[in-house]
C-alpha cells in the first residue's frame, strides 16, 4: 500500500480527497490552515473531479455553508481550530440538530486570552454537548483513518449526525510522519457514495429543514438524536472492525489499551499525549512498575461499558487532561468520574491537569506521576483530586 | 420515503405523532408551510375593496410573506393562512382599497 511522509493537516486534507468530498467550505485560522490550502491545491492541479470549494468570510459561515450542502445530499467536509471553531458553536448545534453528517476536523487549539496557537483540548470539549460525535486521534495515521471513518459512521442510515476529527496543534498538524494510505479504489470499496434519507433536491417532494418545533414536538426529535448517538457506539465498533479487516489498523475499540492485562495504574487521556504516555508505560515496565494506557480514542459518544470494563480490573486511574473546565476539573477526568458513580468498580481516580496551551509533556513528567499514583495506592489515601502538575510554585 | 411528502394543504397540519417512533428519523417536514400556518399570530386583518382596486398589485409586491395572490379575474385576495396581518398591503395600497380590521375570531 503506498505510504506518504505527510504532515497531520495533509493527512487530513488527502483524507478528504480520497473520500470524494464534493462541497468544502472552510475559512483559514492558524493551525488548521494548510489542510484547506492542500484541498485548494488538489482543486488547481485537478486533482479532484467533482468537488467545489466555497469561499467564506468566517467559520460561522463556513458551518452554515456545509449545513446547507450537506441538506442537499452532497459529502461536506471542513475544518477549524479554536476561536474559529467558537465562532461555529452556533451552526454547530444546527448541523447536529438537522441531523447532518458533516465531517470536520478540529485541530486542538488552547482558547484565548492570552492568545495562544497551541495544543489544548479546551476548544473542542467546549463543543461536547452540540451532538457532534468526536473522535481524537493520537497520530497522523490516526488522522487519516479517523476521517475516512467519520464519513462512514456519521452517514450511517442509524446514525446521520455530524463528525468531528480532532488533531494537536502542531504536534500533529505541522510535524511529518509516515502515513499508510491505501488506494483510491479500497478507499472506495470501504466508502461508496452518500446515501442521504433526504435531500433538499428531491423536487417531487418538497420538505423544509430547520422548521418551528413546537413543545409538543421538540422533545421527540431530541430524544431522536440521543438514540442515534447510543446507534453510534454500535457502528463506530463495527466500521472500526471492518477497517481493521481492510487495511490492517483496528478501531473496533472506543477506548485503546496498551500494556494493560495486568496493570495496577492506568493512565487515561485522550489525542497526542497519548503516545508519550505508550512511550513512558515501556520504560515504567522496565523498572518495574505496574502501569497501563487507556486512550479515550471517541470521546462523544462516550465509551461507557469500556471504561467500567478497564475500571473494574485496576487499583488506580491517572486521568491527564490537558483541558479544564473552570470552577469543577478536568472534563475527561468528570465525565470517567461520573459513569463508574452508580457501578462497582471503584478505583482510585486522580486528575492531572497537564500541557494546557501547548506545554510539554515528557517520558519523565508521566515517571513523576506514576511515582505519585503508587504512593497514594500504597498509603491508600488521596492527597488531593486535582492537581495542576507543571505549575511553577 | 416520509408519507407526510406530498400531503395536501387542506388536511396538512392536522397530523398528530402518537409516540416517537412515529416521527420522521430527520427534524423535517413538520414545519413545511403546507403544515405550519404562521396566519394565526394577527390581531388585524386585510380587507380588500374590488370598487377601489386598480390592478396595479403594489399590495402583491410590498407583501413580506407573500400571502397576497391574483385572482383569475385579476383582482387581489388575501390568503388568511399565511398573512400576519402586519398592514403593509393596507399602507402602499395608493387608493386605500385595502382597510385592516380587527379580526373576530
Amino acid at each position: 500500500m503506498p505510504k506518504k511522509v505527510v504532515s497531520g493537516n495533509y493527512a487530513a486534507a488527502y483524507a478528504a480527497k480520497h473520500a470524494r468530498v464534493e462541497v468544502v467550505a472552510a475559512y483559514p485560522i492558524t493551525p488548521q490552515t494548510s489542510i484547506i490550502e492542500k484541498i485548494a491545491e488538489f482543486i488547481a492541479n485537478g486533482e479532484v473531479e467533482n468537488l467545489q470549494y466555497v469561499s467564506v468570510e468566517s467559520e460561522h459561515s463556513a458551518m452554515a455553508a456545509c449545513i446547507g450542502a450537506s441538506a442537499t445530499g452532497a459529502r461536506t467536509f471542513t475544518a477549524t481550530s479554536a476561536q474559529g471553531l467558537a465562532l461555529m458553536h452556533e451552526m454547530l448545534h444546527w448541523a447536529a440538530g438537522a441531523r447532518l453528517p458533516v465531517v470536520m476536523v478540529d485541530v486542538n487549539r488552547a482558547m484565548a486570552p492570552p492568545w495562544s496557537v497551541w495544543d489544548d483540548q479546551t476548544d473542542s470539549l467546549a463543543q461536547r454537548d452540540t451532538g457532534w460525535l468526536q473522535f481524537y486521534a493520537e497520530n497522523n495515521q490516526e488522522v487519516y483513518d479517523g476521517v475516512l471513518m467519520a464519513f462512514k459512521i456519521g452517514e450511517h442510515e442509524k446514525v446521520n449526525l455530524p463528525v468531528m476529527v480532532i488533531e494537536s496543534a502542531f504536534i500533529l498538524s505541522h510535524t511529518y510522519d509516515v502515513v499508510d494510505m491505501p488506494s483510491q479504489e479500497e478507499i472506495d470499496d470501504f466508502l461508496p457514495p452518500r446515501k442521504p434519507l433526504y435531500t433538499l433536491t428531491d423536487f417531487e417532494n418538497p420538505f423544509s429543514v430547520g422548521a418551528l418545533g413546537t413543545p409538543a414536538d421538540y422533545y421527540e426529535f431530541r430524544y431522536r438524536i440521543e438514540k442515534a448517538m447510543e446507534n453510534a457506539r454500535k457502528i463506530i465498533k463495527e466500521v472500526g472492525k471492518e477497517f481493521g479487516e481492510r487495511f490492517g489498523r483496528d478501531y473496533s475499540r472506543m477506548i485503546e489499551l496498551y500494556r494493560t492485562e495486568d496493570a495496577e495504574i492506568v493512565f487515561m487521556g485522550m489525542g497526542s499525549l497519548m503516545g508519550t504516555v505508550k512511550e513512558a508505560i515501556d520504560v515504567l515496565r522496565n523498572e518495574g512498575y505496574k502501569v497501563g494506557a487507556a486512550k479515550v480514542r471517541w470521546f462523544r459518544p462516550f465509551p461507557k461499558e469500556e471504561l467500567y470494563e478497564l475500571a473494574k480490573n485496576v487499583e488506580g486511574i491517572a486521568v491527564l487532561d490537558r483541558n479544564f473546565s473552570f470552577g469543577q476539573e478536568g472534563i475527561l477526568f468528570n465525565e470517567a468520574k461520573g459513569v463508574l458513580y452508580n457501578t462497582d468498580a471503584n478505583p482510585v481516580m486522580k486528575n492531572y491537569i497537564v500541557g494546557l496551551g501547548g506545554r510539554d509533556l515528557t517520558v519523565n513528567d508521566v515517571r513523576v506521576i506514576a511515582k505519585n499514583m503508587k504512593e497514594i495506592i500504597e498509603k491508600k489515601e488521596l492527597d488531593r483530586e486535582i492537581e495542576w502538575y507543571h505549575l511553577k510554585r | 420515503m416520509n408519507t407526510l411528502f406530498g400531503e395536501k394543504k387542506a388536511n396538512a397540519g392536522k397530523r398528530v405523532f402518537k409516540s416517537v417512533e412515529e416521527y420522521p428519523e430527520v427534524p423535517i417536514t413538520l414545519g413545511t408551510t403546507l403544515s405550519n400556518f404562521t396566519g394565526d399570530w394577527r390581531t388585524f386583518i386585510p380587507v380588500v375593496d374590488e370598487s377601489k382596486c386598480i390592478k396595479c398589485y403594489i399590495c402583491w409586491k410590498f407583501c413580506p410573506e407573500p400571502s397576497i395572490y391574483i385572482k383569475e379575474d385579476g383582482y387581489v385576495a388575501v390568503d388568511y393562512d399565511y398573512c400576519k396581518g402586519c398592514g403593509i398591503c393596507a399602507n402602499e395600497c395608493p387608493t386605500k382599497a385595502i382597510s385592516m380590521v380587527r379580526e373576530e375570531k
